[in-house]
């Protein structure tokens, strides 16, 4: 595996024999990895917050407004027309990058948080009474949880929560006796952007199915980590953001299946969510528009389609097996570090790693690497139900993308024993 | 190691991080609060005893990062036999010593222990975990019993 790594061989070549990035020819294609901080080259470990841009994604974001900007869906100009055609391929690539069956269930939202809360207003107040329930997971991030317990406490309905194990797994016997008639929604996140842990989504939707039970998946992580199929998940809704897989932040995407969205009432009220306006009686937009209210997020949208055309150009075949290799070489060299303690080591996980230090706080740690140029996330990770299961007040993150090298974690590592020397 | 690093991290900073003064509960406290720094989860519980007027013991608890730690700790040390309006004081110096520019010269003399924090100003990300501790004693003694954030 390390000797193939050496060799150079082109990016998407369909005819490359091999499951192997050329991770050097990766990193040119993003300018800021070759930033230096603090006197030392960038290591950037904090993916799982946000991914860094190719300058394919930048580059179209500045011939969109240099050349291409304008209002969508509404003037007869040309340049409209330019900027109607770039914002509905865009839609048209997430389809198919997700594989839904149509683009009338892709929805632009400002992200993952407003993708959940799209549904919960929506689809929640319309569905959830008194004495129903909403299950979601012990792992997931906060903006999968607040907005339920918002739902719970305008409707009277009651928030359920699946456990996890000590490895950071979700406890399906549990969740099996959770499910009843009283389950309205089961919302579960689909790799835990804290401990790593990518939950069997599939088996998940089977079970809540059974009882006909929606699903709501967060896919925040895991749209960048591998490839997605909602119809394979077989889920009802699919959350997720562009900025963390390679695109623009203000956007990101509500899939959600066609006859749910049908039937939802508007999420917000204005222009192009609407088909025709009086004071007497204001119907509404088809579908995806109903969910579109005012101008969108264009740029950001368009970018988001580039960011795709970039990842499909890589492959998630590469992508993954570059990721694991990753993954395999910091979880070797972290535990071999007595001091350090993992946090989350689930039998089916992605490449983020989080980790504790005795007697070190992540936030001092998280100080000292960055003086070595190296970026981890350090804190609860918007996860404190999390933290608290785990009875850390925080952690430290080291999460990896495919432009990330084995060199890279050896300069975590050797950041870290700086850290233990400090405190020693 | 950098310098800003080893100014931020000083050896007495260590020590205190280490073993902390005064790290223990208050029974028979007249004053407490709750410090919280949701950015990070420090978690900070202050109580102290007032008599007449006068500080006369002080204890903290809960769990935070080395700075935010070092400075519970040297607060404690430096706020007992002092008046609420003294404490009032030596907040206004602490502040002024971490916010201060990097450019201005600090007086050890008369800032005394607060001046091992100066190393703070090349971090402001990390001003909130030196603060932490004065935010909420400053909160116990002017009865403001909710917690105290950060943000």
């Amino acid at each position: 595996m390390e000797d193939l790594l050496q060799e150079r061989i082109v990016v998407g070549d369909p005819h490359c024999p091999l499951d192997v990035l050329d991770v050097d020819r990766i990193r040119d294609d993003f300018p800021i990895l070759h930033k230096r901080v603090h006197g030392n080259r960038l290591v950037y470990l904090d993916n799982a917050a946000s991914s860094q841009k190719p300058a394919s994604v930048i580059k179209g974001l500045s011939t969109y407004y240099e050349m291409q900007n304008a209002n969508i869906h509404r003037g007869v100009h040309y340049l409209s027309g330019l900027a109607t055609g770039l914002y509905e391929e865009a839609r048209n690539k997430v389809r198919k990058f997700i594989n839904a069956r149509s683009e009338k269930e892709i929805i632009f939202t400002a992200g993952t948080t407003e993708a959940v809360n799209l549904v919960a207003s929506t689809y929640g107040r319309k569905h959830v009474q008194e004495g129903d329930e909403i299950i979601v997971s012990a792992m997931e991030h906060h903006s999968n949880i607040v907005p339920w317990q918002l739902l719970c406490e305008q409707t009277g309905a009651t928030l359920k929560v699946i456990p996890i194990n000590e490895r950071g797994e979700l406890q399906l016997d549990e969740f099996e006796k959770m499910l009843s008639s009283r389950t309205k929604l089961v919302a579960i996140v689909h790799i835990s952007n804290s401990l790593g842990t990518i939950n069997p989504v599939e088996k998940i939707v089977e079970m809540a199915h059974a009882k006909d039970i929606p699903v709501l998946v967060d896919g925040a992580q895991s749209v960048v980590h591998g490839s997605i199929d909602v119809q394979a998940l077989g889920c009802d809704f699919f959350a997720f953001s562009g900025h963390k897989m390679l695109g623009p932040t203000g956007i990101g995407v509500l899939y959600g299946r066609e006859s749910l969205l049908d039937a939802m009432p508007p999420y917000q009220g204005g222009g192009d969510m609407i088909r025709y306006v009086s004071f007497d009686k204001t119907t509404y937009n088809d579908l995806p528009y109903k969910f579109e209210a005012g101008t969108p997020n264009i740029a950001g949208t368009i970018g988001l389609g580039y960011a795709i055309d970039y990842l499909e150009s890589v492959g998630f075949a590469k992508i993954e097996s570059h990721e694991m290799m990753l993954l395999n070489y910091a979880h070797e060299a972290l535990t071999s570090i007595p001091q350090v303690r993992l946090i989350g080591t689930a039998r089916q996980k992605a490449s983020v790693v989080s980790f504790v230090i005795d007697e070190v706080h992540a936030h001092d740690v998280g100080t000292i690497l960055d003086q070595n140029g190296i970026a981890i996330r350090t804190g609860h990770h918007c996860t404190q139900p999390v933290m608290d299961w785990f009875e850390v007040p925080a952690t430290s993150r080291a999460s990896f993308l495919f432009y990330n090298t084995k060199e890279e974690i050896d300069r975590l590592v050797e950041g870290i024993y700086g850290v233990i020397n400090l405190f020693k | 190691m950098k310098p800003e690093l080893r100014e931020l991290y000083q050896q007495v900073i260590l020590d205190h991080n280490k073993n902390p003064k005064n790290f223990k509960e208050i029974p028979e406290a007249t004053h407490q609060s709750d410090g919280y720094n949701p950015l990070c989860g420090d978690k900070l519980h202050l109580a102290l005893k007032v008599d007449d007027g006068v500080v006369t013991d002080v204890g903290f608890q809960g769990s935070g990062c080395a700075i935010s730690k070092a400075s519970a700790s040297v607060m404690t040390t430096m706020i007992k036999g002092k008046t609420p309006a003294e404490v009032d004081e030596l907040f206004k110096q602490f502040q002024s010593v971490i916010t201060s520019s990097v450019k201005d010269a600090i007086d050890y003399d008369e800032l005394g222990k607060l001046a091992v924090f100066a190393g703070v100003r090349e971090f402001p990300a990390r001003v909130k975990c030196a603060a932490l501790a004065w935010h909420t004693v400053s909160a116990a003694l002017h009865e403001n019993s909710e917690t105290t954030s950060t943000e």
